[in-house]
């Protein structure tokens, strides 16, 4: 059975662009770049090109770029690098609905004895400027907010954001695991600091990330050891992923308008069709505003596990908000943080599309769905009820 | 993704008896669209007393929509009383077992069915009044519910009592309590023995230690866990003035937090006549 692969913002397909750049580093280049001899010595200067590919998808300096594993290590070094950094400073901005990459951290300073402002979002998943600027104080070390929401794919303002952080002097990361190959990205222009980034969120492999760091700005390794990318992240380079990455970057760089063109249409007609032919459907985020392959829907009465298996049976790919899916008994915090009802939160799919997705796999969603939905919602006791049972307290 | 049987599969994606029924002799319910689970059984029972039709509908995952068709078929023949014998145990060995997690799945099996079969003895049916005290309020979980879980399927953690019951799986404020009904339920001491309330007179300087030592260890990392915090400005002699933080901070149900679990944790470990009473600032 062919597989539809719509949960890119969960991963993506390796480009065989970047799989055929990345095998010679695999197999016969397989020497150390820090090796005095030749052999090893050789490869340094591919990961400089990659670091060029990188910096220029970015429109940064590549010396601006360091290289680290996973957009969960380069969003753990952008903010203990700046609380580290400015240790008087004991406040840290960021938002409700974060990657666990950061929440996570945050939770960690704020039993290190760091104070945590989480700002709110309204129920389109918008950020409230306002709020974001009565938050900041002389102590703040750092704002971290996302470029764009993994779950409902809202784009946060940042060029405004930076503005207003900037402004008081203080530090902006941004998690841009999500934005980078789907939104145009210049640094030039952009006043953030840190910003995050993972590979394999824009065809390139796993275990691959970069972190861009302004020049300037005072930075603390997270990982100690070797002199590798000059003492800012130690261990052997991956080189076969730091190749990989910068081959990715460019082909993304060279996607953008695609992107926004045809992954939107298509994302557009999935949506349309959805909405057209499954009554009590709604849409988790801002409309307008968000990421040109994403799409987050609301099924009233049914829960979100229930429909990602049954679209499953067709090798459908997508994922859910849902407790299920998760493990946890409650739905996504990215939801609750929204305020998105109950009615609609346990039933919540989301679709990401990519360069690779193709008219034929929507036409198969939007064959398949709608017997879906109408199969689980003619078992849910709740169909066409909107009022929840009795018995619980919640 | 879960490791589901074939079983499991099976009646997910074949569900038998789903459903509603046309004029059932009763039907059982329970759950609610908050909680994420909710099952509605329909039976039909003959004057002799035997379970001749059973259908159900369901609002959950493929393990809940599994769990009550299994049950349906479980029941089709059974008289009422060989149908009271069922455990959510037995509805999970007929689909080949059921992820840890989703073991809350089968009990919601079990609940349905015992709510159907009270309302066709005529006795109270425990949707109208949940039997004992709800425990935990995020999915409004009683103690009965709590210690027949644990005796039912000898659980040993608060975190089986969550698999089980989903009691403790949300904001997670209950979770002294779960441990308390564990161990009363087990004849056990509790697994971390807490501080109790010293019974000399406090000096203000000890009363002042104690109270900061309980929020810090016990309330604070309790309240993080749900992206909430608590800051304690001052005390006044019985009288503890708090500030709420993070995700508690204008919460509806910050009150409920104080008076449960501040005051009631302070109460219990510091001094009995402890009132906390919140500052906004």
């Amino acid at each position: 059975m062919k597989v539809i692969y719509l949960d890119n913002n969960a991963t993506t397909r390796v480009a065989p662009e970047v799989l055929e750049a990345m095998l010679p580093f695999l197999r016969e280049s397989y020497g150390n770049a820090s090796s005095m001899h030749g052999f090893g010595g050789q490869v340094g200067k591919f990961i400089t090109e990659a670091r060029e590919r990188t910096a220029q998808g970015l429109g940064c300096s590549p010396e601006e770029i360091i290289f680290s594993s996973c957009g969960t290590e380069s969003d753990n070094t952008a903010i203990f690098s700046a609380v580290r950094s400015q240790p008087e400073k004991r406040h840290v901005v960021t938002t409700r609905v974060e990657h666990p990459a950061v929440l996570n951290v945050a939770s960690h300073l704020e039993i290190a004895g760091y104070e945590v402002t989480h700002l709110k979002v309204d129920e389109l998943g918008r950020l409230d400027l306002q709020e974001l600027e009565d938050s900041l104080r002389p102590d703040t070390a750092l704002v971290s907010i996302m470029h764009a929401n993994n779950e409902n794919g809202v784009i946060f303002p940042l060029e405004r954001i930076a503005e207003i952080v900037k402004s008081k002097g203080i530090l902006l990361h941004t998690d841009a695991v999500q934005t980078v190959g789907k939104l145009p990205i210049d640094l030039q222009k952009l006043a953030v600091d840190f910003l995050a980034l993972s590979a394999h969120k824009v065809h390139g492999p796993k275990g691959m990330g970069a972190l861009y760091v302004r020049r300037g700005v005072p930075f603390r390794p997270f990982m100690l050891g070797g002199h590798q990318e000059k003492g800012r992240r130690a261990g052997t380079e991956n080189v076969a992923g730091i190749v990989a990455l910068g081959k990715a970057m460019e082909l993304a760089a060279a996607g953008i308008d695609e992107e926004n063109t045809r992954v939107k249409a298509l994302r557009d007609r999935l949506e349309q069709g959805i909405m057209s032919a499954i009554p009590d459907v709604r849409r988790n985020g801002d409309p307008e505003n968000r990421l040109p392959n994403t799409s987050s829907l609301a099924f009233k009465y049914i829960e979100g596990e229930s429909i990602l298996l049954m679209l499953d049976q067709y090798g459908i790919c997508a994922s859910s908000g849902s407790a299920c899916t998760s493990g946890s008994l409650e739905p996504s915090h990215v939801l609750r943080a929204m305020g998105v009802p109950f009615t609609f939160a346990h039933g919540s799919i989301r679709f990401s599309l990519s360069r690779y997705t193709t008219d034929e796999e929507i036409d198969l969603v939007l064959r398949e769905l709608p017997g879906i939905v109408s199969r689980l919602r003619a078992m849910s006791p709740f169909t066409g009820k909107d009022e929840a049972a009795p018995g619980c307290a919640c | 993704m879960w490791d589901y049987t074939d079983k499991v599969r099976d009646h997910f994606l074949n569900p038998r008896n789903a459903g509603p029924m046309d004029d059932p002799t009763v039907v059982g319910e329970v759950g609610s669209l908050a909680c994420g689970d909710a099952l509605k059984l329909f039976l039909k029972i003959d004057d002799a007393g035997r379970i001749t039709d059973a259908t159900f509908q369901t609002f959950g995952c493929a393990s809940a929509i599994a769990s009550s068709s299994v049950l349906t078929e479980l029941l089709k023949g059974k008289t009422v009383d060989e149908a009271a014998a069922i455990t959510n145990k037995e509805i999970a060995m007929e689909l080949g077992g059921l992820p840890r997690e989703k073991m809350h799945c089968s009990v919601m099996g079990q609940e349905a069915l015992e709510s159907a079969l009270k309302r066709y003895r005529g006795e109270l049916d425990p949707l109208v009044k949940p039997e004992g005290e709800i425990v935990c309020k995020c999915f409004g979980v009683t103690d009965v519910q709590i210690r027949r879980a644990i005796t039912e399927n000898d659980l040993t953690t608060v975190e089986e009592i969550t698999d089980y019951t989903k009691a403790g799986g949300g904001c997670g404020e209950c979770v002294l309590d779960l441990e308390r009904i564990l161990a009363e339920t087990r004849g056990t001491e509790p697994a971390k023995p807490k501080p109790v309330a010293p019974k000399r007179k406090l000096t203000n300087l000890q009363r002042m230690q104690l109270v900061t030592k309980v929020i810090d260890e016990e309330i604070r990392p309790s309240l993080k866990k749900d992206r909430g915090d608590i800051e304690l400005l001052d005390i006044e002699g019985a009288k503890v003035l708090v500030s709420m933080r993070g995700a508690c901070s204008g919460c509806p149900s910050s009150q409920l937090t104080i008076k449960e679990l501040v005051q009631r944790r302070l109460r219990d470990a510091v001094d009995p006549d402890i009132i906390v009473e919140e500052v906004r600032s």
